[in-house]
């Protein structure tokens, strides 16, 4: 059957059940029951301090076809996933579902489990490195499900992902259970993506290499959703976790981009007192909120929050009295753990809070303006993050199709060429985020406005910003590059794209070996 | 709206992704380097990389320039012919004396016979970067008619001088100077040498503030952004488009009433003025002053 963007889904994936296609943003709204939790009480004098996490696997009772639960906030210096996966599979656990909110080249030990059969499944929002790989050459027994990083909450909160064991890498923690991401070697910041886990998992272990008195403070995630503590040498290393500082690109086509983008959200009459934005840690993205931050500057402009994952950057701009607030999931840089740690404008919020579709309301729905980046957009405006151009998976939604529902102003920054292949095609390679929440694209050669956006279009034309047709755009880029043949798969479906709300939005099909 | 040359960026002629973006910058030209930044193991598949860019893209407005190895060398001369086929605006010659450019006018001129066709004879922009360049310059302009502008190089200059090249430019003045003054004397664009230091924009302002001051009409840039920093020191103050608008409603009223003679304030203005006040404009229009200039095309 057809779903809302066109793609070809079929009723039922093997590994995977039935199909809701995907319906259009907004459109599959059910009224909601969260899942029950099942818990084992802790009385007085329960010691929850396990020696190892081989007695954390025996304490769980995790058995073979369990779900296992991650957090990606040590992101390539994690070392926790790995830790947990190895005691598994060395008692030979058979059919573990893997339900990590990110994976990183780091996580690389995981193909050779997948190969074993130790991992039939795999759950994610965002996956780069050996494990994506492996999975798009068919290694994985079951199609991987791909999600957003608000579909990932909504998913657990709701009992689409029921997680049996939720192994919480925690910088600190006291022996109660109470944890936070702004202590110890492996501090990381604000520990948002891990909170659905702690309070719907049925059992959940905190990992640390960093035991504090009690009470831990601020305490994060608190005791009474915690049951096991397990010390280790280490959870992760501090080189992988967060960089020491992000520094502004003085790459001249990034910049001639991120110029045009502050210009339209300037135009765009969104840029006034109680703004709000977000944006990535990328190169392009940092220097849209450069020019945007001298716009606010010269006007005197007071936002209201920056959100998302945090940079220093952001952090400046906090401190510079440009917003009041930052709402921070995760933290990219050693300038924002600090921030987040000592100054209480500096908020935390969890992964619920931020993107899910279906709570009482989510942090992305208050964002004026959002920008995105995007491997391959086609004519509708639907963007692709989540497969390269060879067809294999070197991404994922995380929050992108979360925000880009959420914001009042989408944008989409790109260059028209990477290399030599252009960026607009007819259609993505795999849609990841439907045209439908995305406003404008914004290249080193003109903007292209969404043709649902009439309004936004006027806007950018009163302010002297010339638009363009993404068709035109694409001719541009084809007039230099040629047209690229489309990416050849062979039939099995090896991943699943769920739209945040729960639908399905595309398939991801195995990669077809040219050389065998 | 080529024949501006405040900025002209140079693109490494091996570069494919540089090349294909080249125009998107903002600079009024562009030279496509064959000489100092491609290595000698590359200098063929550069020159068939810039000739097929030549051909295929359409850069726009920018002015394509090739900037070809020393014709003393075999790259230069085999550079020379296949640009000539390519068909850029002008060719920028290094090294340049005045028997050398003489030598490049008449192979040129050969070539440009051969392809026959009804062509526009190929421009050149000689580079100034010797010491016996310098002090032959004005020979040097005059040696051949397609000299449309030169180029201070202060690089080789000062190493030709065996001086140290340094960021206050102080031993460039005379250089500046003269080759300036020779460039508006033979009446042709005089662009000043590139600032090397490409993090830094605060000197680049003033380097390019002082090549101004004696009489540059533009200036190279070797990094995309230093761009936007030459045409900030080359825009046309506001004092000074409002001066050239009213030269040239003064000029337009005048052709309307017959009058051969033509008055601002009381002060009679004459052909060259003109001539500066349209050229200011066609610069506030590329700095993106639309209004003004358009006023003035608009009430004629």
């Amino acid at each position: 059957m057809l779903n809302n963007v066109k793609r070809e889904i079929p009723k039922t994936i093997p590994g995977f059940g039935d199909v809701i296609p995907f319906k259009g943003v907004w459109q599959h709204m059910p009224m909601i029951h969260t899942a029950p939790v099942s818990l084992v009480p802790s009385g007085k004098g329960t010691v929850k301090k396990l020696h190892s996490i081989e007695q954390a696997l025996d304490a769980c009772e995790l058995k073979d076809g369990m779900t296992v639960s991650f957090h990606h906030h040590l992101r390539n210096g994690d070392g926790v996933l790995n830790q947990v996966m190895e005691a598994i599979d060395a008692r030979g656990l058979k059919d573990i579902h893997v339900a990590a909110s990110s994976l990183f080249p780091v996580h690389a030990p995981l193909v050779s489990l997948m190969e074993k059969g130790t991992v039939t499944r795999i759950t994610a929002n965002y996956m780069l490195g050996p494990v994506a790989e492996a999975i798009s050459n068919g290694k994985l027994t079951y199609p991987v499900v791909m999600q957003t990083h608000g579909g990932r909450a909504r998913a657990i909160e709701v009992g689409d992902l029921s997680v049996d064991v939720a192994f919480i890498a925690a910088p600190a923690c006291d022996l109660a259970g109470n944890l936070n991401g702004v202590e110890g070697p492996s501090a990381c910041g604000s520990l948002g993506y891990a909170v659905p886990d702690a309070h719907y998992a049925k059992r959940v272990v905190a990992v640390t290499d960093h035991l504090v008195p009690y009470p831990a403070n601020p305490i994060e995630i608190s005791q009474e959703w915690v049951d096991f503590i397990v010390e280790v040498d280490s959870i992760g290393d501090p080189e992988g976790i967060v960089s020491g500082s992000t520094r502004l690109t003085r790459d001249p086509l990034g910049l001639n981009i991120a110029r045009k983008a502050a210009q339209a959200i300037e135009a765009s009459g969104l840029l006034v007192d109680g703004f709000s934005f977000q944006t990535g840690a990328g190169g392009v993205s940092l220097a849209v909120a450069a020019y945007v931050r001298e716009i606010m500057r010269q006007k005197k402009i007071k936002g209201s929050f920056a959100s998302g994952g945090i940079t220093g950057y952001m952090v400046d701009m906090l401190e510079e009295g440009l917003f009041r607030s930052l709402l921070d999931v995760q933290c990219f840089d050693l300038q924002a753990v600090n921030s987040y740690k000592q100054n209480p404008a500096h908020q935390f919020m969890s992964a619920s809070m931020y993107g899910n579709p279906h709570n009482r309301g989510a942090v992305v729905n208050q964002l004026d303006v959002m920008i995105l980046g995007a491997t391959e957009i086609d004519t509708d405006f639907n963007v692709n993050v989540t497969t390269g151009s060879t067809g294999i998976i070197m991404g994922g939604s995380g929050g992108h199709s979360d925000t880009a529902a959420g914001s009042k102003l989408a944008i989409v920054t790109t260059q028209l060429l990477r290399g030599r292949l252009p960026i607009i095609r007819d259609k993505v390679t795999t849609v990841t985020t439907p045209g439908e929440s995305v406003d404008l694209l914004v290249t080193e050669r003109g903007i292209a406005v969404n043709p649902r956006r009439k309004d936004l279009e006027e806007k950018l034309n009163e302010a002297g910003i010339p638009t363009t047709s993404i068709h035109q755009l694409k001719q541009m880029a084809e007039e230099r590059a040629g047209t690229p043949d489309p990416v050849a798969f062979e039939e099995r479906i090896v991943g699943v794209v769920e739209y945040r709300d729960g639908t399905v939005i595309d398939v991801i099909r195995q990669q077809k070996q040219h050389f065998k | 709206m080529k024949g501006l040359r405040r900025s002209m960026l140079f693109v490494p002629g091996n570069h494919p992704g540089m090349i294909q973006n080249a125009d998107i910058y903002g600079s009024d030209s562009i030279i496509f380097d064959l000489e100092d930044a491609v290595s000698l193991q590359e200098k063929d598949s550069a020159r068939l990389l810039v000739k097929h860019a030549l051909r295929k893209i359409d850069f726009g407005e920018t002015e394509r320039v090739v900037r070809i190895n020393p014709l003393d060398t075999g790259c230069g001369t085999q550079d020379l012919k296949m640009m000539v086929a390519a068909g850029p605006d002008a060719l920028m010659i290094p090294k340049a004396t005045a028997r050398r450019l003489i030598e490049a006018d008449l192979m040129v001129g050969e070539i440009e016979a051969a392809l026959g066709g009804n062509r526009q004879p190929l421009a050149f922009i000689p580079i100034i970067e010797s010491a016996v360049a310098v002090e032959e310059i004005n020979e040097l302009l005059k040696a051949s008619s397609r000299i449309v502008a030169a180029l201070l190089g202060g690089e080789d200059l000062t190493a030709d001088l065996g001086i140290q090249r340094t960021k206050a430019g102080d031993e460039l003045l005379y250089a500046r100077s003269r080759v300036a003054m020779a460039c508006c004397a033979c009446g042709v664009d005089a662009i000043d040498t590139p600032y090397a230091d490409t993090m830094d924009d605060e000197g680049l302002a003033k380097d390019t503030a002082k090549g101004k001051t004696v009489g540059f009409t533009g200036k190279a840039a070797i990094h995309p952004l230093q761009i936007e920093v030459i045409h900030r020191v080359y825009a046309p103050s506001e004092a000074e488009i409002h001066e050239a608008r009213q030269i040239i409603r003064a000029m337009k009223q005048a052709e309307r009433e017959g009058k051969g003679a033509v008055a601002v304030d009381g002060r009679m203005v004459d052909a060259p003025i003109i001539l500066r006040a349209e050229k200011l404009l066609q610069q506030a229009k590329a700095m993106g002053v639309h209004d003004m200039t358009d006023n003035v095309n608009g009430g004629a």
